[in-house]
């Protein structure tokens, strides 16, 4: 099991991705919004989609974790 | 018959000249750029409309009696309104990074290297000291800075200085790009930055007493336009005064800037405009925001000779006080370099050290040339 998390803070603006659902390294897992610029996060792995951690408007930090892959 | 022509010299139509059209031609280029392109709309859009205004001949602009007359001389001349926006912008800056990575207030001071290679060029080109002292700071990037310096030390090259300024502050994308990749080779511009450690709320309320009283002994001229920045820091990071720091964000910030954009604007009737010396300003403009960068670039570079945890040099180009259009910038040029490095927040720390930078610059020109 992997923790996917995020590289800065910022306000999640959209959740790319599903519980259960298969996702490559790279792939966009969410939409984070700092300095009104809209940054996607990229998966650091290959897995399936265990739980996301965070609701779209939360503001996150870096290091919070976004979800968990296995 | 003679009522016809009363009316007809009451209109404007006969004190228009040639150069009042060419005005307008470059009130349309800019409500265009603003409107259809997105170039820094906020500013770029009264300071169009203000252009287009005080080239329909009125007495708008007349000292004593014109509207925009009066926004000019109680807001610009009497350097009110450039430190009400620097209180907007303290309230919408986290000096987080900052403090998390002090290394990088010395990226700030190191892109205001492009103020002074601005500033002998136009001693060179032939301008005042006062009048080079003001387009330098153009390199600095920073509006409401240049606007104040403007006011202070060559007033009548407010108009033309603003508006290159802020033209290219909405330019900083396409400036500043080729210029990083030339200074930097790939490997460099992929470095990944440590996680910046916590900052706790002391720190956060600390920071902007302490560099108030830092600052105003140390460069008094700088006074007005820092101590307001730190008001408006503080406003943000106490958290009691929300409410504050709101209206030092939002409300305030768009009153100020309407009266800000359409008043510079009016400084530029064709008489004024239309002489060489403004396309000189323009060409420097473009050499002080370069400069900049690139001094702001080479300083990361050199202090990477004597870190262990390198700085990626891409981050010394957001040393230039637009903010954050330049960490936007950095972030963006580390990511065409590798996707999943996230500069921006580390890029924040020169950016707004830029801005604290570009003012201290300010207030040293005047303290030394006033």
């Amino acid at each position: 099991m992997a923790a996917i998390e995020s590289p800065m803070s910022g306000k999640v603006l959209e959740i790319l991705v599903e519980v259960g659902q298969k996702i490559a390294e790279d792939d966009e897992v969410i939409i984070l919004e700092a300095m009104k610029l809209e940054n996607p996060i990229y998966a650091p792995q290959d897995g399936v989609v265990k739980e996301i951690k965070v609701k779209v408007g939360q503001q996150i930090a870096e290091g919070d974790v976004i979800a968990e892959l296995e | 018959m003679d009522a016809l022509l009363s009316m007809w010299s009451s209109m404007a139509f006969n004190d228009l000249y040639w150069g009042n059209f060419v005005m307008w031609g470059i009130a349309f280029i800019f409500i265009y750029l603003a409107i259809k392109k997105g170039f820094e709309p906020l500013l770029l859009l009264p300071i169009a409309f203000g252009i287009l205004l005080v080239n329909l001949p009125s007495d708008i602009m007349t000292p004593g009696e014109g509207l925009l007359w009066r926004f000019y001389h109680y807001g610009e001349e009497w350097a009110v309104i450039p430190p009400l926006i620097f209180l907007g912008i303290g309230a919408m800056t986290d000096f987080g990074p900052v403090i998390a990575n002090p290394k990088t207030l010395l990226l700030g001071a190191g892109a205001q290297g492009g103020v002074y290679v601005t500033f002998f060029g136009a001693l060179a080109a032939g301008f005042t000291i006062y009048e080079a002292a003001t387009i330098g700071i153009i390199g600095g990037a920073d509006g409401p800075t240049t606007i104040f310096v403007a006011a202070k030390l060559a007033p009548h090259m407010m108009g033309v200085c603003a508006v290159a300024a802020y033209s290219y502050m909405a330019l900083v994308p396409i400036i500043q790009p080729p210029v990083i990749k030339l200074l930097t080779t790939e490997e460099e511009r992929k470095i990944r930055m440590k996680s910046l450690r916590k900052v706790s709320k002391l720190e956060k309320i600390f920071f902007p007493i302490v560099t108030c009283i830092i600052i105003c002994l140390l460069v008094p001229d700088a006074a007005a336009l820092m101590g307001m920045f730190c008001f408006g820091n503080l406003l943000r990071e106490s958290g009691v005064v929300d409410r504050l720091s709101n209206t030092a964000q939002n409300e305030l910030m768009n009153i100020v800037v309407i009266f800000l954009g359409i008043s510079v604007g009016a400084t530029m009737p064709a008489e004024v405009f239309l002489s060489p010396k403004v396309l000189y300003v323009f060409g420097l403009g473009v050499v002080a925001f370069a400069a900049a960068t690139a001094f702001g670039v080479l300083l990361a570079k050199f202090m990477n000779l004597f870190l262990k945890e390198k700085i990626n040099p891409i981050i010394g180009a957001a040393g230039v006080s637009a903010v954050p259009m330049a960490a936007r910038v950095a972030h963006k040029v580390g990511q065409e370099a590798d996707k999943k490095n996230y500069l921006l927040m580390h890029a924040m720390g020169p950016n707004v050290a830029g801005v604290i930078g570009t003012a201290i610059a300010a207030g040293m020109f005047i303290s030394v040339l006033k």
